[in-house]
């Protein structure tokens, strides 16, 4: 275990576990439907800071170093204190969103995280968005898919995250929270396919209310 | 164990009722094993874990038994205000909301009353508006100044008036201090829930308001009221009252705490939702639970701070 693993464990172990139960009161559906072991794509809608959170803290913390949520670098990285938080407590993947070449192609660092055997967690959203509704799907995962297909994705639904933390606040006001998990499944078929069966997967965890 | 301190003695009573309620509840499971028992059984459950708590709650030093009650309106508030209908313009005014619930256990801690009956009726009542209109979204405006203050004054306000009578002084020529009229309301408030509830099911006939709560019924009412009554005598030995007083009192207590359940019905109804939420096995949300202390608190403690202070 390396200084950064034993950070970010511990700082989930102390603060984010008994924040997001004691203050937020996270719930979880489906949890049943995580897998043992990795690698898996986990894609979920995005409207908060909370997201990321709240599905990092589903797994057992010694699991966390092989999580790596796929994160904006342009966002991430904005600055050295940013970058640091980020990298140590989140084990972030930064790739670039904009003006890719060659070298920033995202598609080679996350397929080289999966055959590494990590996992990934992935907003397809490509941003957060009100809370309200899901935004359309952009097909940077699916392209993931194409190339690495045996690798199974697990769709998630989070409810409330974009109330308790919306985006540009910082204080989060406690509404309770859930995570929707969704059966973990393989993608297949045409481009276009994917990524529509993928929205489509996370919207019925949506509708799924119990 | 000091058997002589009314709460150990209170404590020891309650400890005979959930060890009957269980053998009893053991017995039935037993005897029927084809019936399906498991919601009577979460209930029992549920009842240990509250009674031990609360217990805990009343048994540590002060500081940290106001915690918990910090606890209790925190987590009420919050089943409430997630089903509230929010704007994201209300963001700021809920974080002020959801900070006046350590503020207002602080003035309990102090022992500042004039604060403590201040602070939200005045200070948050005029303080929210102005954090709302500071977001500049007029649509909506009256609803959420309104639904954000009522919040804040069942649960918060009201709620914390269990946690300055955890501190009142003893009276004087009795046995009873805070921690025993605590003790006292508390359990007249739950054993006229349940007892309602045993009337209802067994008797119940009429309904009282069939489209807020149709398990209410005048029978159960009644009888619940009444018996709660006569079983309230029997826990006298925490209170200075006189007999007939505690009768008196039980009253207040058990119509108060119907109030209480009969509002915090309505607004279930007008969420659309059976449960405030799920965190008491076989008794729903924190909500679910102390509604009829939103109102029996607030009640008898100013009866008491009226006639004994």
């Amino acid at each position: 275990m390396t200084a950064r693993d034993f950070a970010q464990i511990t700082f989930f172990t102390v603060i984010l576990r008994p924040f997001l139960a004691l203050f937020i009161g996270l719930r979880v559906r489906g949890r049943e439907h995580l897998p043992k072991n990795g690698p898996f794509i986990l894609i979920a809608n995005h409207s908060s800071h909370l997201d990321t959170v709240s599905l990092l803290s589903l797994f057992p913390p010694r699991e966390l170093p092989k999580l790596r949520p796929v994160a904006a670098a342009d966002y991430f990285q904005r600055n050295k204190f940013v970058s640091l938080l980020s990298r140590t407590c989140f084990n972030i993947l930064p790739i670039a969103r904009k003006g890719l070449t060659p070298d920033t192609n995202p598609l080679p660092l996350m397929e080289a995280a999966l055959r590494s055997g990590q996992s990934l967690i992935i907003f397809p959203e490509g941003t957060r968005g009100t809370g309200e509704d899901i935004a359309r799907f952009h097909s940077g995962v699916t392209h993931l898919i194409e190339k690495c297909p045996d690798v199974p994705v697990l769709p998630a639904y989070l409810v409330n995250m974009g109330r308790s933390l919306p985006k540009g606040e910082w204080i989060p006001v406690p509404f309770f929270c859930e995570v929707r998990i969704g059966q973990p499944r393989r993608f297949t078929g045409t481009r276009r396919e994917i990524t529509t069966a993928l929205e489509t997967a996370v919207r019925e965890l949506r509708e799924t209310n119990a | 164990m000091d058997l002589k301190n009314p709460v150990w003695q209170m404590g020891l009573i309650v400890l005979g009722v959930l060890v009957v309620a269980s053998i009893v509840v053991l017995a039935l499971r037993l005897a029927k094993p084809q019936k399906n028992f498991s919601e009577l059984t979460a209930r029992v459950w549920g009842w240990w874990i509250m009674v031990a708590l609360f217990f805990g709650a009343i048994a540590v030093p002060n500081k940290i038994g106001l915690i918990f009650f910090a606890f209790l309106s925190f987590w009420a508030l919050k089943e409430y205000v997630t089903l509230l209908k929010t704007r994201p313009a209300d963001h700021r005014a809920l974080v002020w909301a959801f900070l006046a619930v350590p503020l207002q256990y602080l003035w309990v801690e102090e022992n500042w009353y004039g604060m403590f009956v201040l602070f939200i009726p005045v200070y948050m009542f005029l303080w929210l508006p102005m954090r709302l209109v500071l977001a500049r979204e007029t649509t909506g405006f009256v609803a959420a100044a309104s639904q954000i203050q009522w919040g804040l004054m069942a649960f918060v306000f009201g709620l914390s008036h269990l946690a300055m009578l955890l501190i009142w002084p003893a009276i004087p020529g009795t046995a009873a201090n805070g921690r025993t009229l605590l003790l006292f309301l508390v359990f007249v408030v739950e054993i006229s829930d349940v007892l309602q509830y045993c009337w209802g099911k067994t008797l119940g006939r009429t309904k009282i308001i069939p489209t807020v709560s149709p398990n209410k019924t005048w029978e159960g009412f009644l009888g619940g009221i009444i018996t709660t009554s006569l079983v309230s005598l029997s826990l006298r030995f925490l209170t200075p009252f006189a007999p007939l007083e505690t009768i008196g009192v039980a009253l207040l207590i058990t119509i108060a705490g119907f109030f209480g359940g009969a509002v915090m019905s309505a607004v279930k109804r007008d969420f659309g939702v059976k449960d405030f939420g799920t965190l008491i096995p076989g008794h729903g949300g924190m909500l679910d639970r102390v509604d009829s202390l939103c109102y029996a608190a607030p009640i008898f403690f100013h009866y008491v701070r009226y006639f004994y202070s």
